[in-house]
Order: C-alpha cells, then structure tokens, then sequence
C-alpha cells in the first residue's frame, strides 16, 4: 500500500477546514472550557498542517516543531485551567458575557 | 494459496481477521478462567476453598457468572447523561482488548501467507502505542464516574483516573532503560535483543544495567495502573459503595470486570516482554530437551486429573474432569510430535510466564492491605517518580561506560 | 485506492466531530469530540509517515491534556451551555459566507506560486520518519528550544500551583 499517492494538498485543506471550524467555534461559544478546546483544536490543525509539510519537502523539522507545539499546547492548557478555575471560583459562572468587569 | 499471490492486501486482511477471531476468542475464555483462578487462589490463602460446587472444581463457575449477567436486570439511572453512561464501558472494554493485538506470542518469523502468525498487528513501535492506548484507558474510569450523576461514583471516578494519570508517568519512564538497551521501540526488537538465555534478560543483563529497580517501580505501577490491591480504593466495598461502577448493573458492569482483568493480561504481557524476553526461553537453545517441555505439563495435568477422577470426585463432576483429562492427554500427545515443536515453545514460554505474573497478582490481593488515597498518590509522586528517574540516569552511565 | 478511502474516511470523522464540538450543547460532549478528532489526526500522522508524533499525539494530547480538561468539566459541573440572543440573522448567513470565504481562499491559494508547488507534488517515497533522526535533531540542533521548554514546564507548574491554591 502506497501512501505517498494522496497529494499534500489534501492534508492542507483538510487542516485549513479545522481550522476555521475552530474558528467558529471559538467565536459562537460562550463556556469558557469550551472556548479553549476550540484552541485546542486550531493547534492540532496547525500541527497537521507542520506534519504534511514535513512530509512534502521530506525532512524532519517539522515533526520537531509539532513535538514543540505539543509541549506549549500541555503547559498553556495547565495554566489556562488553572485560571479558569480560579475565575468560576470568585465569579460562580463559565460564561464570558458575564465575565466583563476588568474590575471587580 | 495460489490465489493470494498477487494481492498481499487481501492476505493481509483474512489473515489478521483470522487472527483476531483466535485471539478473542482464546481472550474471552482467559479472562473468565482468571476469575476463576483468582477467587480459588485467594480463598486458598484465606483457609476455605473457593467455587467447587457448580463443576469439578468449580471450574463451570465462571459459565455460570457470564449466564448470570447477561440475564440480570440493566438497570440505567434516570438523570445519568445516556450517551456517555453507555459510551464509558465499551470503551474502557474496547482499548483494552486492543492492546492486546500489539503483543507478539510467539516468534515472528513463523508465517502463514507473509503474515506473522503470533502477532496481530507487527508495527515497529509497539512499545509506545501502547502506552498510548493505556493513557486513552483513563477515560472509560472518568467518563462511568462522571455520567453515573451520583456523588459516590463521581468521587470514585475522579480519584480513580487521578491515580491512574499518576502512576502512568513512572510505569512509562521505569521502562526507558529498557528502551536505551534495546535501542528500539518495536517489541520484536526487544525480544531480539534478549536472545540467549535467561542471562540475557533484560532485567538480568550484564550487557548495560540489570533492569531489576526498572523492574520492581514498573510491577508497582503497573498494579497502580490497573487499580488492584493494594491500589484499589477508588473501588473498595467498604470505603466507596463500589467507586466508579456503582451504578452499573448487569452487563455493563462485566464489561469493566473485563477491561480490569484485560489490562492486568495486557500490563503483564509488557513485563514479560520489555524485562524477562518474552517468548524466549531461559535455557540456551543447545538444550534441546526442552521442547518436551509443554507435552510434560500437559500430560502431568492429564495425571492429576485422571487421579482425582478416580479417587476422589462423585456424581457429574466425575464425568466434567474425565472430559478435562482426554483434551489435557490429547494436547500432550499432539506435542510430542516433533513437528509440532517451533509453533508450541514460543507461546509455552510465554504463557509460562504471564502464569507466573497472575498469580504474583493475585497473591497480593489475597495479602496486603489498601493504601490509603493520600498515601497512594504521595507514594507515586515522590518515591516512584524519582526512583525511575535515578534507574533511567545510572541505566544510561552504565551503558556508557560498557559501550564506550 | 485504500490509502485515499482511509484517508477519506479519517476526515470525515475529523470535520464531524469538529462539527460536533460547536454543535454539541452540553461542555462534556464537546470535549469527548475533541477527543476523536485528536485521534483521527493521529491516524493521519501515521499516513504522513511520521510515527513517532502520532504516538506522542495521543499520549501527550489525547491522553493528559484532554483528562484535564474533563477533570475541570467534572469538577465545575460545567452544564449546559447557556444561549444567549444574538442575531437570528448572524446565525444562518454567517456560516454560509464563512463556507464562501474559505472555498475562495483555497481556490485562489491553490492557484498561487506557492500552492502551485505544493499541491502537484507528491512526495518520492514512503519511508516513515526515523525516531532516531527526529531525536537527533531535538538534542543536537533544536536544543535550546528544548532547554528552553523545559524551563517552560517549570513555569507552567509553578504557575497552576500558585493559582490553585485557595487563597491565603
């Protein structure tokens, strides 16, 4: 079975498509959890998009920038939690329309 | 034969299929005959005999147990979320049978159509997707706690994933010595670097670092991984109603009775893969006696029974051991035959030594008490964590030091 | 003709749980979809050759990153997600312009110098990218970044520590 036949374009659109879905979910949504999973996601498409140029030009540095991105994606997930935790502790709600006062 | 010639696509596809259904099926019968051995062992340790009443030996218990939950009562409670309470048992069943498709049984040079007859999916990183489907485990424990919407399993549920997050961070770095001596991370690799005898184990080599504290923080995590005792708070009787799958009747609960029991087959076969060389047998192969090996067991086995046929069992039971005795002296006849030889010893050895694991398991749970929930996680974060660190940083200065 | 089903496949399964994650209206089923999709490029890792990344994909992301995230969804009871009002009209005709603006920008794209070289090139051969090479790189030539994420993750625990700690 031969791999190499699906053009690299295919894995690019297919990235550029979840990107933009994450996007939208990041604009439409309104919990905060949820607004960073559509983070998450824009990263993962971005790292599609890292490994299918990898591929292309047939060299491995963009597998170690996924690996990075990996690696930031973990610690920004684990300080965006913890914050997230912190406001619904002094404020008892998740959604970002009630999350408006730079000022308590 | 012919006719897959041309077409390794479709010879690839009937023989793994052929090859999963052998698999489950053997699977499904070790998975119940392990309950089996697990309540006669431990009522052994505690002076009273286990099932003996519903075959010989009880040894129909476990038929009687599967027919038992698949007609009990699927009880769902009204406010659980449904696609999630339903989602959580087929998936904590479903990563743990496909774990098991990366373990080679035997060797892989034994084929049938181009394909390995021992393995069932021949990747050359085993090792880390392994570990992979390991970590996705962790969500058939949340996700049951978490949708069963009751404070027992949700609290069950959280510690339960918690320790299982814990102490997959050692099990996973108590193995990289291995990985630094077999320079590889496909398990047939592994195996190859063991090749010898049991000097060449990977937990006894001179050859590098013996792997005996790899060994032990890896047994110990591995226990922690799979929540058995002394590990199992999140699911003690007495502390927790039953953690995580309170809520779960009939054959959902099965399903995760199964799953334990899978990923306990599954973290064994990767000690006896990455630390006693697997199929490899630990006398030298100039030794040749020791293909008789298997035919000795099976025939002993058929010796015990037809002696117990004959003097001590009654009624039935007599006619139920009397069928174990012919297929026990049928298979060890059938492995006297030489040819039969090469496709026997591989997976003799194997099983050997995943027995030997089994019951270091369930000797334990019939004789240490529980951890408490704070001493369990302070003990994998703050000895477990560093004694694998420490075995990866001497493993690599030995190696260093041998290999130049 | 296998490797375009599998791949076919695998982006179906991607776009629809992307799909599902805006679509999904409770946080827990967004999260499970985020899940599949973080598995589903896994898979198309391992079309891509890269093996090893497929593997640290699913035990990095799918496996650690995203049981915190459902940890946080459990233990803040995250339920359902409130609707609040906006415009009917942003609604409907969002999402079709949006549909519009993407197919336009990849037309144009694809027609451009760059996507000129990039979509008529299929890559030589298939050999999967070495673990051995990648590991080179990371500690021979990248490593400062490496260092220098190491010390990241130190910030980010310390970081997470401080801010949970009920405060004093």
């Amino acid at each position: 079975m031969n791999f190499s036949v699906i053009p690299i374009s295919y894995y690019l659109v297919l990235s550029a498509v979840l990107f933009g879905l994450g996007l939208l979910a990041f604009v439409f949504k309104r919990n905060i959890i949820t607004i960073f999973m559509a983070i998450e996601l824009m990263l993962n498409a971005v790292n599609l998009a890292f490994v299918a140029f990898a591929r292309a030009h047939n060299q491995l540095d963009g597998l170690v920038f996924v690996f990075f991105v990996i690696v930031v994606a973990a610690c920004e997930a684990a300080v965006g939690l913890a914050i997230v935790i912190s406001v619904y502790v002094n404020r008892q709600t998740l959604n970002i329309e009630r999350i408006n006062l730079l000022k308590f | 034969m012919e006719f897959f010639n041309g077409k390794p696509a479709l010879a690839l596809l009937v023989v793994s299929l052929v090859k999963i259904a052998v698999l489950l099926f053997v699977l499904m019968t070790a998975l119940a005959y392990l309950t089996w051995f697990e309540r006669k062992v431990v009522a052994h340790i505690q002076s009273r005999w286990g099932p003996y009443y519903v075959g010989a030996h009880g040894l129909l218990q476990p038929l009687a147990d599967g027919v038992k939950f698949l007609f009990k009562e699927d009880v769902t409670p009204p406010t659980a979320d449904k696609f999630v309470y339903i989602l959580a048992p087929f998936m904590a069943l479903a990563l743990a049978l496909t774990a098991i498709a990366l373990i080679p049984f035997g060797p892989p040079t034994l084929t049938l159509l181009g394909q390995p007859i021992f393995v069932v999916a021949n990747v050359s990183i085993s090792l880390v997707f392994l570990f992979a489907i390991t970590s996705i485990g962790v969500y058939g424990v949340a996700l049951a706690g978490w949708s069963s919407n009751s404070k027992y399993p949700l609290l069950g549920g959280v510690r339960s994933s918690a320790q299982m997050i814990s102490y997959e961070v050692s099990m996973t770095l108590s193995v990289v010595g291995v990985l630094l001596l077999a320079r590889s991370f496909g398990f047939n690799e592994i195996i190859a670097n063991q090749a010898g005898s049991i000097i060449n184990w990977h937990v006894f080599t001179l050859n590098g670092f013996p792997q005996i504290i790899g060994f032990l923080c890896y047994m110990t995590a591995a226990v922690a991984e799979t929540n058995r005792v002394p590990f199992d708070l999140p699911e003690a009787e007495t502390e927790l109603v039953a953690g995580f799958h309170t809520e779960y009747s009939a054959f959902k609960f099965a399903m995760f009775f199964m799953a334990e029991y899978a990923n306990m087959i599954t973290v064994s076969c990767l000690a006896t893969i990455l630390f006693f060389g697997g199929w490899l047998s630990p006398f030298p192969d100039s030794w040749t006696w020791q293909n008789y090996l298997p035919a000795a067991g099976l025939l002993l086995i058929a010796a015990y029974c037809a002696y117990d046929v004959v003097v001590y069992m009654k009624g039935i039971a007599r006619l139920q051991l009397s069928v174990v005795t012919l297929l026990a002296a049928v298979g060890g006849i059938v492995c006297l035959i030489p040819a039969v030889h090469p496709y026997i010893i591989g997976v003799f050895w194997f099983v050997a030594k995943l027995f030997v694991f089994m019951f270091f398991y369930v000797i334990v749970r019939g004789t240490l008490p529980r951890f408490r929930y704070d001493q369990l996680m302070s003990f994998g974060w703050k000895f477990l964590l560093p004694v694998s660190l420490a075995n990866l940083v001497v493993t690599a200065f030995f190696i260093i030091l041998r290999r130049g | 003709m296998i490797p375009f089903i599998l791949f076919f496949l695998l982006a179906f399964v991607a776009v629809g749980a992307a799909v599902a994650l805006i679509v999904a209206r409770e946080p827990i089923h967004s999260a499970l979809s985020l899940i599949l999709v973080m598995i589903s490029l896994a898979v198309l890792y391992l079309l891509l050759g890269a093996e090893f990344i497929s593997a640290v994909q699913i035990i990095v992301y799918a496996g650690a990153i995203m049981v915190l995230f459902v940890f946080v969804i459990m233990l803040l009871n995250a339920g359902v997600e409130e609707r609040t009002d906006f415009s009917k009209l942003a609604k409907w005709v969002g999402p079709i312009l949006a549909f519009f603006m993407i197919v336009e920008l990849g037309v144009w794209l694809s027609r451009s110098a760059i996507g000129r070289v990039v979509a008529t090139g299929s890559p030589e051969s298939y050999t999967p990218a070495s673990t051995v090479g990648l590991s080179r790189m990371i500690f021979q030539q990248y490593l400062l970044p490496f260092e220098a994420t190491s010390i990241l993750i130190l910030i980010a625990i310390i970081g997470a520590l401080v801010l949970a700690k009920k405060g004093e």
